[in-house]
């Protein structure tokens, strides 16, 4: 009885109508977001994955040589494999397979490569480790000024004089 | 003429040998036996009129080599690969440093002349720089051995002369690239002088920081020509190379930026020893360095180490400069260790919330960029000798490490200048970044309700950080011109205006510090701007339009043209403007005769908004019809702008100061409640 008041429910004039709208709705939806990705994919890795082998060091899709003939095949290559829905890390190694590793614009984080991203971090941060030790050391071997120099009233003219005329 | 030029080369090299030998022999008998009967004082003299004869013969060749391009003396190899007889004037006279063994001889040429000044100048202080000078010789001994043996510029064909010379690569014929270099390499150069006083002033145990006064000058003029150089070739790449960006990362890019950063942050740093006596030792190893990385960057530009476009061939010049290089580090070390303790501090650093520290923070994050920009650059050969295969390292690396040590940098520009030399109170403190903060708030707040979501990439979130800090520096900036202009115009009764100017002029090195940091500002929102640029490419025939952003263009026509030294091929663009005429543009191929060579010439249309940017990128081979690339590129503008205040700025800082006394002149009394800048008197 439930099963047939479905049917008859959703078979009913004005709900097919709406069911019918929403799944085309869905289904455009779904088209164009699969549309977008794959654009997205291809300006992605084209920009921020990948150079042109052809010796000019430019980022794939901004090599502009007239008549580069390897931006303009591995630039087919990489639209046929987003088409053939293959992943984006299967992609980049099927290019490294073929071209080598300098294909990729930025070394791989993994293996030994992963020093190239770590390193910069590790010696700034261990530079500001040890600027803070310094000043930290610096600050400890100071010696306090005896509190009556600083409310000397006669240096506090002084002060007052000097910082006004090499201020301003 | 090439038999006179190699003679004056000679000439040049065996006169800095004379003043590098007889020198420092000098100057050692100086220091030993002060009263030797033979008169080392005039053996001194004699060493530094031989240096500024060295100038005179490397001016002689350079002049030779110039005459050859314009007399097309083809039996000179220099001339007869890098110019041709169609070549117009004004690129024949950049062939000069248009190849490896004519840039040498410009940089041995511009050192000579860096030399000559100093040389000229030596009454500042006569022992002072009598070292700088016998240390200047020392290194154009070197540069002048470069172009005598591996890199002669007057080398000369062998076999027949041909009747035309192969051309002017294409990418250098452009205006900017007649001063791009010579200012690139002014720069580069520029940094020998305070390095040669830093090492003589060690050498000798220069008492006090008058040889910073001294070099301070040179050293700020140096830096605004590498400043310059830079920002000119960016233009250049902009403006030529026609992928639509201005900086790519390239190894020769980043060898050029390594001495800025380490030369920025000694410009910053020697303000500690002036005031404080302090940092001796780094200020020290910081010229040392920046010294070292141009001649580092040299090195991997002309040793084919790292591979770049712009590199220059391949040959056993690398040889040469590892050597002079492992001979300026160990001359360094040796000299350092020996004199170490001529270096300690007057002063220790008395709280965290001060100039100073602001001043250390600076310098290391703008050593950890120059690191980060160095490891980046050398990774490619580390990773080969490691695993065996060669990596790329280029713009997403950079994006990624670099962008946040620079909007760091950006954030400290705000906050340094507002701090006060030694200790800056809690008050000091809350008064002086009450309106920065609340400006960086509101901007950053304005650009999120106008539609920038940060949270979507990580460009935007960037992007909306340095707008955020701009402003903040900009007000930060701002109110110390605003609050000393105040006071003055209250003592002396003039407008804002002329307060302003008066204060300026009367502290042009701070003020004019201020004002390099709103073009760093400036400079940084430009950058900003990448993260929102479009593209489009298409092919354009007659009448053919594409829209993108706010303009649509329209083709009017595609032809081409010829003249003696190239082919072109170009198409005319009708730019509309939200359905509005605007412009009409021509992107441009070039096909050039003498190199056979192509070369495109893009098409600009630059407001404060956005640039329009138009590539002719050649012709479909199936249906002929022009392909057309398109960019918009917000804000770049903003970049040139910037340069432009920096360049002002830096100049403005190199005028004198003028006396508060005769600036001053009080009409009325007005009781000193006005709240004063934080910095004192830099």
């Amino acid at each position: 009885m439930i099963a047939l008041r479905c049917y008859t429910r959703i078979f009913d004039r004005s709900l097919f109508k709406i069911w019918a709208q929403l799944s085309v709705a869905c289904l455009l939806l779904l088209f164009m977001a699969g549309a977008s990705n794959t654009f997205d994919r291809y300006q992605q890795l084209g920009h921020h994955s990948l150079i042109c082998t052809c010796g000019c060091g430019q980022i794939l899709l901004e090599c502009n040589h007239v008549g580069c003939t390897v931006s303009t095949q591995e630039e087919a290559e990489l639209r046929t494999a987003i088409a053939r829905g293959d992943s984006n890390q299967l992609i980049l190694q099927d290019f490294v397979q073929k071209y080598g590793p300098t294909v990729l614009a930025a070394p791989p984080e993994r293996g030994f490569d992963l020093v190239a991203w770590i390193a910069p971090g590790v010696v700034f941060l261990l530079a500001m480790f040890a600027a803070a030790l310094v000043i930290r050391k610096w600050k400890l071997h100071t010696v306090a000024m005896p509190a009556e120099m600083a409310t000397d009233p006669h240096t506090t003219a002084i002060l007052d004089k000097v910082r006004k005329e090499t201020e301003l | 003429m090439a038999a006179f030029g190699s003679f004056a080369i000679l000439l040049g090299l065996v006169l800095c040998v004379y003043n590098f030998v007889v020198g420092a022999f000098a100057l050692r008998q100086i220091a030993v036996h002060p009263h030797a009967s033979f008169g080392p004082e005039r053996l001194a003299e004699s060493a530094r009129r031989a240096g500024i004869g060295s100038f005179i013969a490397l001016s002689a060749a350079a002049f030779a080599l110039i005459y050859c391009a314009f007399t097309n003396d083809f039996s000179v190899s220099y001339i007869l690969h890098h110019s041709n007889r169609a070549l117009p004037w004004p690129y024949k006279f950049a062939a000069l440093w248009s190849g490896q063994e004519g840039s040498l001889l410009l940089w041995a040429w511009l050192l000579a002349a860096y030399g000559f000044v100093l040389r000229v100048r030596h009454k500042v202080d006569v022992k002072l720089t009598a070292y700088a000078s016998t240390i200047l010789a020392g290194i154009q001994i070197f540069f002048t051995l470069l172009i005598v043996f591996p890199a002669p510029p007057f080398a000369l064909v062998q076999g027949a002369v041909p009747a035309d010379g192969f051309g002017l690569n294409p990418l250098l014929q452009y205006p900017e690239m007649v001063i791009h270099p010579p200012m690139l390499y002014l720069g580069y150069v520029g940094f020998s002088v305070p390095f040669a006083f830093a090492l003589g002033a060690l050498m000798m145990r220069y008492p006090g920081e008058k040889w910073i006064h001294i070099t301070r000058r040179w050293t700020m003029v140096t830096w605004l020509f590498l400043t310059c150089g830079i920002f000119l070739g960016m233009h250049w790449a902009y403006a030529v190379l026609g992928w639509g960006g201005y900086w790519g990362w390239d190894p020769v890019e980043n060898a050029s930026l390594m001495p800025w950063l380490t030369g920025t942050a000694f410009l910053h740093s020697v303000m500690m020893q002036e005031k404080r006596g302090m940092m001796k030792s780094w200020n020290v190893w910081l010229i040392f360095t920046t010294f070292m990385l141009s001649i580092l960057g040299t090195l991997l530009t002309r040793s084919g180490l790292v591979s770049s476009v712009h590199a220059f061939a391949e040959s056993s010049i690398g040889t040469w400069f590892w050597v002079f290089l492992l001979i300026v580090l160990s001359v360094c070390l040796f000299t350092y260790i020996l004199q170490r303790n001529h270096l300690q501090s007057e002063h220790k650093l008395e709280s965290l919330v001060s100039r100073e520290s602001s001043f250390l923070f600076n310098n290391l994050v703008l050593l950890a960029a120059c690191f980060t920009i160095l490891w980046g650059t050398l990774f490619p050969i580390i990773s080969e000798y490691v695993e065996g295969s060669k990596v790329t390292v280029g713009p997403p690396f950079y994006d990624r490490v670099a962008v946040p040590i620079g909007i760091f940098l950006l954030f400290l520009t705000g906050i340094g200048p507002i701090l006060a030399w030694r200790s800056t109170s809690f008050k000091s403190v809350r008064r002086n970044f009450l309106w920065p903060t609340i400006a960086g708030v509101v901007t950053a707040l304005v650009l999120m309700a106008a539609g920038m979501r940060p949270w979507q990439d990580m460009g935007t979130l960037y992007s909306l950080m340095t707008f955020s800090l701009a402003a903040l520096v900009i007000t930060a900036a701002g109110s110390e011109f605003w609050r000393g202009a105040r006071v003055i115009q209250r003592h002396t009764g003039k407008n804002m205006l002329l307060s302003l100017v008066q204060l300026t002029r009367r502290n042009t090195r701070r003020y004019g510090g201020y004002l390099v940091h709103i073009g760093v500002v400036i400079v940084f929102i430009g950058l900003a701007g990448s993260a929102f640029n479009q593209s489009k490419e298409q092919e354009m025939g007659f009448r053919d339009s594409m829209t993108i952003g706010p303009y649509r263009l329209v083709c009017l026509s595609y032809t081409q043209d010829s003249n003696a030294n190239y082919d072109s091929e170009y198409e005319l663009l009708n730019v509309y403007k939200n359905g509005k005429f605007l412009t009409r543009m021509a992107p441009e191929r070039r096909f050039y005769h003498a190199s056979q060579q192509t070369e495109t010439m893009v098409a600009n249309h630059s407001t404060l908004e956005r640039d329009l940017y138009v590539v002719y990128e050649g012709r479909n081979q199936d249906t002929n019809q022009p392909i057309i690339k398109v960019i918009i590129n917000p804000l770049v503008a903003w970049i040139w702008i910037g340069v432009v205040v920096m360049a002002f700025g830096t100049l403005l800082a190199l005028v004198p100061n003028i006396n508060a006394d005769q600036a001053t002149k009080p009409r009325k009394q007005v009781e000193e409640q006005e709240a004063l800048p934080a910095g004192v008197g830099d």
